[in-house]
């Protein structure tokens, strides 16, 4: 059997040395693919281009009332099974901002959100499994648990730091807010807590120029004797 | 599994399912079977939430589970394959298939059991009945028994098939079967091969199903319609007597039905009117009597075919001869004769005609990308199989050079292969030969898989579209929503324009502007579509028959 002429590293090197010689040289002859050395494309830098330019334009889409029909059905059954209990979206932005479409979205589009399937068709693992119900209660024991300590400490707090009238309303809505809290869900605590520092946030105005009628007169404020007078 | 299939698998599941339902079903296209523990492990995502993508998987027949491999004790595995996922791109299809077969009402129950998976037929039937009574004038509804004759006359033609019953590891019982005629398979063997719908005997069998009653319009406000729709609610809740059946749509019969579309549209353009009636009669007939796999249907006689020609076509029987004879001479091959007894006995060839219409498809493909002297070489190359350079040049009658140019263009997209016939053991180049060919089957599907891209990237070009005016698009449907709400509640002609005008000129245009955009770029996907059908179509063909 004839030795091969051209082993791989001998092709190689022969390559390696043809490129000193120049650039465009191949290892075998050329002429016989038909494509003189003259006509090649010339060599490319860089990569591809994202967006080629094309030298002959795609032909325009059919038009017609089968494709306009086609693609109403299209865009509805989209927009359709965008609403449908199948499609399950990510349950993580639900809790930042309860936003203001949630509270006046009908409770039969929420229902419709719990979908059961025929579970004769799925494999048995495949269903909830009641224990889970254990777990949230226990969550929110112990959240309202540390709820009522810091409410405790709060209202302490504004009791020694505010003075007059406002103080027993205010201990009144705490202690209602308490109450529903205890019954409520993670989400709606972070905002009712938003609320409640609506509430009880120190702003620059004097509360004795509140003038709720109960003042007038002095009548169980002592420090109003001396300068400010009631306006 | 290609990595276009599986990019374009995500982008649609994303848009129908949400992002956890992708996020699941792409992670089982990559990796295979798996159990639940090993999908939950890799994905990280919440067991609830996998649990929920897997059920809604299931439903629309995109996954099927097995018992393990190892035996019955092992634990459920899960399997999704691109295929089902990328018949959602065809759903619009379907739809408009049944619309102009069977009208509104077929139509409405495709869509229902497109969009739901798979329902059971009272369901189905009620849901439709419901919707059709909605677009009908007060005082009229629908009946249900109109449905369910639509629904059966659907079962008949195969368009529509029962689920198959889900595969039962280790001993447990089957279901109960609650009505009278049930697939009476007992539970299947554990084995590697899963049981298609069509297995099983009973899958075309409808239920006798007991619906009397007429669909309904949706709740009014009114109290007293409330109280007698609580009422109705509380007896709709007995059993139809076919639980546990759920039907789904046969996608293989709609395939066939698009195949012979194809077959019959493409002698209507190359010879004329009658003849595609011709073969479109010659196609009814066999309907029931090939198997969808077939090279050719059966034979048919030719005193046949003049028996079943439609009445409306009066030519004789000398006229239908001729026509036959033309359509077997013609180059395309749709039709052949297969013998001289009756007259002549005819056959309609499935595959060559597949191959002959994915043939054309990628000549018009090379001609709208590089040009006609191109798509003449391409041609060429198809016709003759090898042919040198120099040969080339001399049948195309293309001068050297342009030859030389256009077939370097072609063959840097691989349209065309190079083909090395040495003379010498050494493979010496100055002693060999080097010859353009084109090879079909690969070349087609290599235009599937990018066809599969150019889907992908239309998705993502519309996502991308909708994203940049996402602020603008919620204006205007909230100000659509305020429009409607205020019809409805009968305001007078200022308060609407004060309203539409809260969109000033400028938006509007831009509005429009994205609308015919976004309208371009559905309508595309649709007709991409078409081709990665027919393509498809050629594909599966010479899988089956080598």
């Amino acid at each position: 059997m004839e030795k091969f002429t051209n082993s791989p590293i001998e092709q190689r090197s022969t390559a390696m040395a043809g490129k000193g010689r120049g650039v465009g040289a191949f290892t075998f002859n050329i002429e016989a693919l038909g494509i003189g050395r003259g006509s090649m494309p010339d060599s490319r830098v860089g990569p591809m281009p994202l967006f080629p330019n094309i030298d002959f334009k795609p032909v325009p889409l059919k038009a017609g009332e089968e494709e306009d029909y086609m693609l109403a059905l299209k865009q509805e059954m989209r927009g359709t099974m965008q609403r449908l209990p199948h499609n399950i979206k990510c349950h993580a932005n639900k809790a930042e901002v309860e936003r203001y479409t949630e509270r006046y979205l009908k409770q039969s589009q929420l229902d419709d959100a719990n979908w059961t399937p025929d579970w004769s068709l799925l494999p048995k693992e495949l269903m909830p499994q009641k224990k889970k119900v254990v777990k949230p209660v226990k969550k929110k024991k112990a959240v309202t648990i540390s709820r009522k300590e810091t409410e405790a400490m709060l209202t302490k707090l504004d009791e020694l730091e505010k003075k007059d009238d406002g103080n027993p309303e205010k201990s009144d809505d705490e202690t209602e807010k308490k109450k529903v809290n205890e019954g409520e869900e993670e989400e709606e605590i972070e905002a009712e807590e938003y609320d409640e520092e609506d509430v009880e946030e120190e702003n620059d105005y004097i509360d004795s120029y509140f003038d709720n009628g109960e003042d007038f007169g002095g009548a169980g404020s002592d420090e109003n004797v001396d300068g400010e007078g009631t306006y | 599994m290609t990595a276009q299939e599986v990019r374009l698998c995500g982008l649609l599941l994303q848009e129908h399912f949400g992002e956890m339902v992708e996020k699941v079903g792409t992670h089982l296209l990559k990796s295979g079977a798996q159990n639940l523990r090993m999908i939950l492990h890799e994905t990280g995502i919440s067991l609830d939430l996998l649990k929920k993508s897997l059920c809604v998987l299931v439903q629309h027949g995109a996954c099927v589970f097995s018992s393990g491999r190892k035996g019955p004790g092992s634990p459920t595995e899960y399997r999704t394959s691109c295929d089902r996922i990328l018949r959602i791109l065809r759903y619009p299809r379907y739809i408009y298939t049944a619309k102009t077969l069977y009208g509104d009402t077929g139509e409405l129950i495709i869509e229902e059991l497109l969009q739901r998976g798979h329902m059971t037929m009272s369901s189905t039937v009620k849901t439709v009945a419901d919707r059709l009574t909605q677009n009908m004038e007060d005082g009229r509804s629908m009946d249900y028994n109109d449905v369910s004759n639509s629904f059966s006359n659907l079962v008949e033609t195969h368009f529509l098939q029962r689920c198959p019953p889900p595969p039962r590891a280790g001993p447990k019982e089957s279901p109960t079967p609650a009505p009278p005629p049930v697939p009476g398979t007992p539970t299947p063997p554990i084995s590697t091969t899963l049981p298609t719908a069509e297995s099983f005997p009973d899958c075309y069998k409808v239920p006798h199903v007991t619906l009397i009653g007429k669909g309904k319009r949706p709740l009014s406000s009114e109290d007293v319609d409330d109280q007698r729709n609580a009422k109705k609610a509380k007896m709709d809740s007995e059993t139809h007597g076919d639980e546990g059946i759920c039907w789904q749509v046969n996608f293989e019969r709609f395939h066939l039905h698009f195949r012979d579309q194809a077959i019959i549209s493409a002698v209507a353009n190359k010879l004329d009117q009658t003849s595609s009636e011709i073969v479109r009669t010659m196609l009814r007939m066999s309907e029931v009597t090939t198997s969808p796999s077939a090279t050719c249907t059966k034979p048919l006689s030719a005193n046949e075919i003049f028996r079943s020609l439609p009445t409306n076509y009066n030519i004789t029987r000398p006229i239908l001869d001729q026509y036959l004879t033309l359509l077997v001479d013609d180059p395309m091959e749709f039709v052949g004769k297969a013998g001289e007894s009756g007259g002549g006995m005819y056959v309609v060839n499935m595959h060559r005609a597949l191959a002959n219409l994915a043939r054309a498809t990628l000549e018009s493909v090379v001609q709208e990308r590089f040009g006609s002297r191109s798509a003449r070489i391409f041609r060429l190359l198809l016709r003759k199989r090898h042919l040198e350079q120099k040969q080339v040049e001399d049948f195309a009658m293309i001068p050297a050079k342009e030859a030389k140019d256009m077939l370097y263009s072609l063959l840097s997209q691989n349209l065309v292969q190079l083909q090395e016939v040495p003379k010498t053991p050494d493979y010496a180049p100055s002693r060999t030969f080097y010859l353009y060919t084109v090879n079909q089957l690969p070349t087609a599907r290599m235009l599937l898989q990018n066809c599969y891209k150019t889907v992908a990237n239309l998705i993502e070009r519309r996502l991308y579209e909708s994203k940049e005016s996402k602020r603008l698009l919620e204006k205007s449907q909230r100000i659509e929503a305020i429009l409607a709400s205020l019809q409805a509640s009968g305001a007078e002609p200022e308060q609407l324009t004060e309203v539409e005008e809260m969109i000033t000129a400028p938006e509007k245009q831009q509005l429009d502007a994205l609308r015919l955009h976004i309208n371009k770029l559905d309508s595309a996907e649709n007709q991409v579509d078409e081709t990665i059908f027919l393509i498809e179509s050629y594909v599966n063909s010479t899988t089956t028959t080598s």
